[in-house]
């Protein structure tokens, strides 16, 4: 059972794609497609580590932290943006988020 | 062998746990899967050698960003359950997408393990002995990357204050200590001296 480095890419592929289904079948729920974009941006570490580690090269995990910041950032912003949301409207469904438009 | 039943195991219980947190019906559950997904992630990275970067994902993950959403999804009086509307309608045309993308993706890393950079690199390198993980990013990360470094505080330092400007708000009408003004009274502004004619006794309006 030797593991290689397919095997990393398989498991960031499937958290990619479960990423991405999530952002589809919740379009209502912003909280769920904000968790989708993390686990996303999971799967892009994954990919990153799993690179530097069989290729020698640490790279891939100053890259894979960079985005680990970029990810808290986004985090720390979207939810901010989703409580001042909710204090507007008092309800979190993304379909009404068009009325800030114009 | 102990490294095959360690990746299948941390593996399996990630892409499960990732799966429970698109489709769990509570979004508190959701958060505690997306937890767990982040803590057999960070065992993944362990078995890859990245050690520092596994420590990292439990600490900002797991220590802060998780709790923001667990904070967030508490705090918020939200009707989950309306929020969940379409789940099935949108369900056989995620599934679609889903399954090319996935097919896309495999078919890639397939391509790329067998004809690209990373080809017929089937094991790990074992770790220098002379360097550990932690001091090989040091090296790296304050020389080659020492501008990016700076410009992800940049990053981080934007980011907290935007999320302040957000979320804060005065409320009108509620009263609060303000120091400068109680520093700056003395006794001319704070006290009034009025002449009380003798024997007219006190009338309260013209003290006011």
């Amino acid at each position: 059972m030797v593991v290689t480095l397919a095997h990393y890419l398989a498991v960031a592929a499937m958290l990619f794609t479960i990423g991405v289904f999530g952002i589809f079948v919740n379009r209502k729920n912003v909280i769920i497609i904000l968790m989708s974009v993390e686990l996303i941006l999971l799967a892009v570490n994954i990919n990153f580590v799993a690179f530097s580690a069989y290729l020698n090269d640490v790279q891939g995990q100053i890259m894979a932290m960079f985005v680990l910041t970029v990810a808290a950032a986004e985090a720390a912003v979207g939810l901010a943006i989703l409580v001042t949301f909710f204090r507007n409207r008092g309800d979190i469904a993304v379909d009404d988020a068009s009325m800030m438009k114009g | 062998m102990l490294q095959g039943i360690a990746f299948y195991l941390l593996a399996t219980v990630a892409v499960v746990s990732a799966l429970l947190v698109v489709t769990a019906r509570n979004p508190v559950h959701s958060v505690l899967f997306l937890i767990l997904a982040f803590f057999s992630s960070a065992g993944l990275f362990v078995l890859l050698g990245a050690e520092f970067l596994a420590m990292l994902l439990v600490v900002v993950y797991v220590g802060a960003v998780a709790v923001l959403f667990l904070f967030v999804v508490m705090m918020l009086d939200v009707d989950f359950v309306r929020l969940r509307e379409g789940f099935a309608r949108y369900l056989p045309f995620a599934l679609v997408i889903a399954a090319v993308l996935l097919t896309e993706m495999i078919l890639i890393s397939l391509a790329v393990v067998n004809g690209g950079a990373a080809a017929g690199l089937d094991t790990l390198t074992p770790a220098t002995p002379e360097a550990s993980n932690i001091e090989v990013i040091g090296r790296v990360l304050y020389t080659d990357y020492v501008y990016i470094f700076q410009a992800a505080g940049i990053v981080l330092l934007i980011a907290m204050i935007g999320a302040i400007v957000l979320t804060l708000r005065h409320k009108p009408g509620v009263k609060r200590q303000s120091v400068a003004t109680q520093v700056g009274r003395d006794a001319k502004t704070a006290i009034e001296i009025k002449a009380a004619v003798t024997g007219a006794g006190l009338n309260p309006e013209e003290l006011r």
